[in-house]
């Protein structure tokens, strides 16, 4: 196939970017899009110009790592793809591409393509866990029964990569998304319970001062969301906001 | 040649771990505050030291070189946990699956080690589940055990196909509590260049941060290398992009041993190579195996067939396909250890039967299992069990249940449907079963440099089995290591703060300024990448699945040639002082393509074949591993000398007390 590509150059934090075009030829199918990738940096050093800096790491779709802004859709046109798993195959001979980072004020650009998600660290530092030692002289682990259905539930919500992509998505930049998986797998579980009041309030608290939006409801982060975590998580965490707040 | 002195302690083998926490120093938890310990790396080891040196009460600072300690690649991790648990009550015990890692390691492993690592198992899946690790569980509600290649127990404890995501997310909020009390420092996005050695006493690191660029200095009073393995080596693995083995030879460089480089895990179930543009290879999980059956056809007219695309699997006869694992080893039929089922692949391919246009697949076939599971189903559900059309659905719900995100990974990078038409699959590079040499505390020879997780060599021996790295991480990182760092560590608590400006630093940081400039300045005509390609090349033709001494000596000279020409030719576009990924992928490549050679020495030396080290000269006449315990039966610790042709061999000879060593078999 033939492309053209539309990418986002930015040389730095502070720098002012802009897009630049880059003609491709012989791209094959099977390549995955950061395959194509490879192939446009070992073309644009040839003829001088420096690589497009992009995060990537597993290219297996889940460490969360790769980040791009396909055609106006975070990750591309697939659906439950991240970046690295989405094949040129969804792509037309003479296709245009656009190519930008992940956009939001919590996420500001590094270089090019990548964007610094710190934030999302700090969220989950804030209240992401359960306070136990990890001594391994807890108690059995099937001394408390779990209904399959919660920890189904529990698992489903747990499997997000914290990619970002809900959040670039959001018209709000919100992290509702992201934060509600986290908030629902602890409160799905006994173990989470215990601390579900503090965690909830403290990991909103964070959540609103990295600079995210607020929620209104449109559920695109639902849609464009690589590993389809469920809106349900949302509501759960209004929920338990809700009732913490309540106690608090 | 110099012996190595592995400190096992003393008594009988299950008594060694006990008694020896017992008698070991310990640092009160006052003097721990004064205490810095650096950790390099944030995959399950890594993670889960950091957690649990913060929560005894040390001031630890980790690194990693990717913009979230969440993204390391043990995340990538499918399959599963094991743990003797016995939850299943079919046998299992602590002894059972220490004596099935000694075999499924065909006899080339640390006893003492191993039988440490099936103890603590049993603590690892409590402490997940405390942690809140969403572990599958039946409808009882307790937890969900599978099988894995190598055993006849079930003790495999999972997280559907994500059990590395859940059990690494588990290790990370350990870590964000201990980040969020200030008792662990992060450092994302930073690589260690060098470690710093004062007095014999690892001391400290120096670092880029991988964002502007700039060198800096780190004092501790230990260092844990917890960086992983080396598989990218080979450039086609399943490792990540970014795995590399820099950490592990920057500290063989000033002193740690390294050991058995050249025993490397060729994992049988990934997907195949489909093209020159490839940039690594995925992993279908070893679960798969429980239920899925692998087979070629019989004849080679249809081979020709279906590479034609003139016929579909499907469409073969059951009498026409070669069920081969299940033909050769009837007592473990598809679960055979990993080793054995990538050789047994590779012996039917070679004899012409790979079923896609390379020449390079076996089929993975579920279509049994479906029926299987569907009938019980309709059975359960009291349904017409002769309803084929039914019996399948409800038998393909069921697999999807269990496997659904590695069938909906494979359909999207194949654009094939797995649920309708036998997955194809292929060996890859998946683990490294050598790695740092480390004694019974995990330090290695230099003092107070730690290596944990798959960055060291101790527990797997030659083949790891199925589901034994991720409780090998965690064993090491929650409940080993923590203990005996103290003993080190006691006598460093009036060393007070370790001075970074000390010459050892200065000079070390000056090597790794020379290096970045040297590449930056270099101005070559190849990139990075050609260099890596080349060496992978190399790597896979000479010292892959199948290795013979001629080879070997070419793999020398072409990756000392190769060496020199990256040195003279290697381009690195833009500055030093920048987020430049291809700055940080020149000085990986530049460490893999030394060790490349130690790893290719290493196996010429050993002239026998042993799990996943295959010598052609050493084989049975039925084509099986031969080993040879007379002359073997040691573990390879390589001593740096300036390069890796004047490596220094000294050898841990392996002395089985508990264990009778003997022919492996799965037959």
């Amino acid at each position: 196939m033939n492309l053209t590509l539309k990418v986002w150059r930015q040389a730095n934090s502070q720098a002012k970017g802009k897009m630049e075009t880059y003609k491709m030829e012989e791209v094959s199918p099977d390549m995955s899009f950061l395959e194509m990738m490879d192939v446009l940096n070992e073309q644009l050093m040839t003829q001088g110009i420096e690589p497009v800096a992009f995060d990537h790491d597993c290219r297996e779709g889940i460490c969360g790592m790769c980040s791009m802004f396909i055609n106006g859709e975070a990750h591309g046109p697939d659906r439950l793809v991240t970046t690295c798993q989405l094949h040129m195959r969804k792509f037309k001979d003479g296709d245009t591409i656009t190519i930008e980072p992940f956009r939001a004020e919590a996420f500001p650009v590094i270089k090019d393509l990548t964007v610094d998600r710190s934030a999302f660290d700090r969220v989950q530092q804030a209240g992401g866990f359960v306070s136990v030692n990890t001594s391994g002289n807890t108690q059995d682990a099937n001394a408390i029964p779990i209904d399959k259905h919660d920890a189904d539930k529990a698992f489903d919500a747990a499997t997000c990569i914290g990619c970002g992509a809900c959040v670039a998505t959001c018209k709000n930049a919100s992290a509702m998304l992201f934060v509600s998986a986290k908030v629902s797998q602890y409160a799905l579980l006994p173990q989470g319970k215990v601390e579900a009041t503090d965690r909830v309030l403290s990991m909103v608290k964070q959540m609103d001062e990295e600079g995210f939006g607020n929620c209104t409801n449109t559920g695109a982060c639902e849609v464009e969301c690589p590993k389809g975590i469920s809106l349900e998580n949302i509501a759960r965490m209004n929920r338990e906001y809700l009732s913490a707040s309540l106690k608090g | 040649m110099a012996k190595q002195d592995s400190k096992i302690p003393e008594g009988p083998v299950a008594d060694k771990w006990n008694n020896h926490k017992g008698k070991i120093n310990l640092v009160s938890p006052a003097n721990k505050r004064l205490i810095d310990v650096i950790v390099v790396g944030t995959g399950l080891a890594g993670a889960s030291a950091s957690a649990t040196l913060a929560e005894l009460g040390y001031n630890v600072k980790t690194f990693c070189f990717q913009d979230s300690p969440r993204r390391a690649h043990s995340i990538a991790a499918q399959g599963g946990i094991n743990a003797a648990k016995n939850y299943q009550g079919d046998g299992d015990s602590t002894y059972r699956l220490f004596y099935d890692t000694i075999k499924g390691g065909d006899y080339r492993s640390r006893e003492a080690n191993v039988h440490r690592l099936a103890e603590v198992s049993t603590n690892i899946i409590d402490q997940c589940v405390a942690q809140g690790v969403p572990f599958a569980r039946d409808y009882g509600g307790l937890l969900d055990n599978r099988s894995f290649g190598g055993v006849l127990v079930s003790r495999t404890f999972y997280a559907k196909g994500q059990t590395g995501q859940q059990l690494l997310l588990g290790a990370y909020s350990a870590m964000n509590r201990q980040i969020g009390r200030g008792k662990i420092k992060m450092y994302n996005r930073h690589e260690m260049m060098d470690v710093v050695v004062v007095d014999g006493k690892a001391r400290g690191i120096i670092t880029r941060n991988l964002v502007n660029g700039k060198i800096e200095r780190h004092g501790a009073h230990a260092v844990v290398i917890a960086s992983g393995g080396y598989g990218n080596v080979f450039f086609l693995s399943t490792n990540a992009m970014g795995s590399n083995v820099s950490a592990s030879w920057k500290i063989h460089k000033k002193g740690a041993h390294f050991a058995n480089p050249c025993f490397t895990q060729i994992h049988p179930t990934c997907i195949p190579v489909s093209g020159d543009h490839q940039s690594k290879l995925t992993l279908m999980s070893e679960s798969l195996r429980n239920d899925g059956r692998i087979w070629v056809p019989k004849k080679l007219e249809d081979v020709k067939a279906i590479r034609e695309g003139k016929l579909k699997p499907t469409e073969l006869a059951e009498e026409d396909r070669d069920y081969y694992l299940e033909r050769r080893y009837p007592a473990f039929g598809n679960l055979v250890p990993r080793d054995v089922a990538s050789r047994a692949a590779k012996e039917r391919c070679d004899a012409g039967f790979g079923v896609n246009k390379t020449g390079e697949a076996v089929y993975l076939d579920f279509a049994a299992a479906i029926m299987r599971y569907g009938k019980e189903q309709a059975h359960v559900k009291g349904l017409d069990e002769n309803d084929a059309v039914l019996v399948k659905k409800l038998g393909q719900t069921v697999v999807r249940s269990k496997y659904g995100n590695l069938f909906q990974m494979y359909e999207k990078i194949v654009d094939q449907d797995p649920y309708e038409t036998p997955m194809m699959i292929y060996p890859a590079v998946h683990y490294t079963m050598g790695g740092v040499w480390v004694d019974y505390n995990l330090m290695t020879t230099i003092q107070g440099c730690y290596a944990i997780g798959e960055a060291n060599f101790s527990d797997h021996g030659a083949n790891r089995l199925g589901a034994s790295a991720l409780m090998q991480g965690l064993a090491d990182g929650y409940f080993v290591l923590p203990y005996t760092i103290g003993d080190y560590l006691a006598d460093d608590i009036r060393t007070g703060p370790i001075d970074t400006q000390l010459p050892e630093f200065e000079k070390a940081e000056a090597a790794v300024k020379a290096q970045i400039e040297g590449f930056i300045s270099n101005k070559g005509k190849n990139s990075v990448d050609y260099y890596h390609r080349k060496l992978g090349k190399i790597m896979w033709n000479k010292c892959g699945m199948s290795r013979n001494a001629k080879e070997l000596k070419e793999a020398i000279k072409e990756i000392q040639e190769l060496r020199e020409d990256f040195y003279k030719n290697v381009n690195v576009p833009g500055k030093a002082d920048e987020f430049n990924e291809q700055l940080a992928k020149a000085g990986r490549v530049a460490d893999f393509l030394e060790l490349g050679e130690l790893f290719a020495k290493d196996a010429l030396e050993r002239t026998e074949s042993c799990g996943g080290h295959f010598r052609e000269e050493s084989q049975t006449p039925e084509g099986e591993a031969l080993r040879d315990d007379e002359n073997f039966t040691f573990v390879s610790a390589w001593e740096y000398k300036g390069v890796p042709a004047k490596a220094k061999l000294h050898k841990e000879e392996l002395n089985y007390e508990e264990i009778e060593v003997k022919t492996r078999s799965y037959k």
